[in-house]
């Protein structure tokens, strides 16, 4: 289970968290809904300890991870697979080079074992046959199922995804999404989804939680998010800036 | 007036932290390094490669430059002595200054250019596409994967490359000396022998050696706190080239105090 209690976080003179809470159950597909800028990528670096809260506690199967040293950390990051959001892979790497990357930091893993698993991987994300391919040659909904594949790698027992499609055409998007769905019941992972794209919460997510203004401001069903009498959540969902004047 | 000479004491003091604070992370960064090195299954398969990036693929330029570092040398030591000094002091001038000297400095300028804008923005394009967090989450330690290979072919690899400019530059010289200055090679001999100490190799070996630590690490300090996209990558670049060519400058003057 993940979860994160009173978190703030500010980058100098800028606040993004002001007491952020959010619980993801064990077994369970969050997704985390908000403007561009409200912080939600942010929510996913202090889970992996790539950002350290200010305050407040960011804790991942009980144990607080600013409280962890190098090893605990580094086993905490095999248990997680983060899916960024332009997949930050590797340029200089061929695709099937990126997903064996995680997988060479698994102990008691042979070359076979790594070089069967990798193979699996893209086959999982429809990218067979295109192992030998550089980053630079192939599509942005390639390129974001390719980090989808180098996530799962290790197998983790938590997906992070960070905005998994956007920048990508509708067709596209719904790919991404059912794959989200296909890799939930294919290994079970708990998912962890930021995204300003509602198709894909609406899709994907057990429950919704709305960031705004450094908080978590509703959290609830997909279908109770869709009809929240919340204007700022209204305003939001709806893409109507209206709603949010009549509150200033 | 004592408001603007406030002022001037006001941002002198900030700009002292601003430097103060950037060496810090220098520091911060090498330690990290340091500490990488426990991690020899990460970056022991990476040297190589770095050495033949860092090393090998830099030879060209630096025998270039070394070469017609020679020939100058050569030309601008007789037109000096004409009259005054025994012309066999051509190989003397050529051979000290070369080793000692130009050799080392003109080899860390060139690879401070070459090399070290080339890791500012490798490391830096890695760095704003996020591709360092995505090792970080891998579980893999970025000190020991990216630095510590590129910091180790340096310190190997440019008094490599340093020795082999300067030996090029003296046999430029020489050859320069025989063909267009009327000397013979035993003249241009002996003058090389005349005050040769073999600790001049020591001492450019140490130079070099520190030159080849200030570009590596430098060049990844300035890739690894990139910020702000294409107009960042090209800053970090500009950032590592500037620095590394001061400090080595420095360093120059320093080994000469200390060694000499």
């Amino acid at each position: 289970m993940i979860r994160l209690r009173g978190v703030h976080k500010a980058f100098g003179e800028k606040v993004v968290l002001k007491g952020f809470d959010l619980d993801v159950p064990r077994g369970a597909t969050v997704a985390l809904i908000g403007a561009s800028g409200a912080g939600k990528s942010v929510v996913l670096k202090h889970i992996v300890g790539l950002l350290a809260a200010d305050r407040g506690s960011v804790a991942v199967d009980g144990r607080e991870v600013a409280e962890l040293d190098q090893e605990a950390l580094y086993a905490l990051r095999r248990r997680v697979g983060y899916v960024f959001q332009f997949a930050a892979l590797f340029d200089s790497m061929t695709l099937v080079h990126n997903v064996e990357m995680g997988l060479r930091r698994v102990p008691g893993l042979s070359r076979r074992d790594i070089r069967r698993r990798a193979a699996e991987c893209l086959e999982l994300v429809d990218l067979e046959g295109l192992g030998d391919r550089y980053p630079a040659e192939i599509s942005g909904g390639q390129r974001k199922r390719a980090g989808i594949a180098r996530a799962i790698a290790t197998r983790p027992r938590y997906l992070l995804y960070d905005e998994p499609t956007t920048g990508l055409d509708p067709v596209t998007t719904t790919v991404i999404g059912r794959l989200i769905l296909r890799l939930r019941e294919e290994i079970g992972a708990t998912g962890l989804v930021v995204t300003h794209d509602l198709g894909t919460a609406y899709e994907v997510a057990d429950s919704m939680a709305f960031l705004h203004d450094g908080r978590v401001r509703a959290h609830d069903a997909p279908g109770e998010i869709r009809i929240s009498g919340d204007p700022v959540v209204r305003s939001f969902i709806e893409g109507a800036p209206e709603l949010m004047e009549t509150l200033a | 007036m004592p408001g603007k000479t406030l002022d001037f004491v006001g941002a002198t003091g900030r700009a002292a932290l601003r430097f103060a604070g950037t060496v810090g992370e220098w520091g911060v960064l090498m330690q990290d390094t340091i500490r990488g090195l426990r991690a020899v299954r990460i970056w022991r398969h990476l040297v190589f490669e770095q050495m033949m990036r860092i090393g090998v693929a830099s030879v060209p330029i630096a025998l270039f430059i070394a070469a017609f570092t020679g020939i100058v040398l050569a030309l601008q030591a007789s037109y000096t002595f004409t009259g005054a000094v025994p012309v066999y002091l051509v190989g003397s001038l050529v051979g000290k200054t070369m080793i000692i000297e130009l050799g080392p400095v003109l080899t860390g300028l060139a690879l401070a250019g070459r090399v070290g804008a080339s890791i500012a923005a490798e490391l830096g394009t890695m760095r704003v596409t996020e591709q360092i967090d995505a090792l970080e989450t891998m579980a893999y330690d970025p000190a020991a994967y990216l630095v510590l290979p590129r910091v180790l072919a340096g310190a190997v690899m440019f008094p490599a490359v340093t020795l082999l400019a300067s030996a090029l530059g003296i046999v430029a010289g020489w050859l320069t000396a025989i063909q267009l200055l009327e000397m013979s090679t035993p003249e241009f001999v002996r003058g090389l022998e005349t005050f040769f100490v073999p600790f001049d190799v020591v001492f450019s070996v140490i130079k070099s050696f520190s030159f080849g630590l200030t570009v590596t690490s430098l060049g990844c300090f300035f890739g690894f706190r990139t910020r702000g996209g294409a107009a960042g990558v090209g800053r970090a670049a500009t950032s590592a080239v500037v620095a590394s060519s001061m400090v080595i400058l420095v360093f120059d003057a320093f080994w000469a105090a200390v060694l000499l």
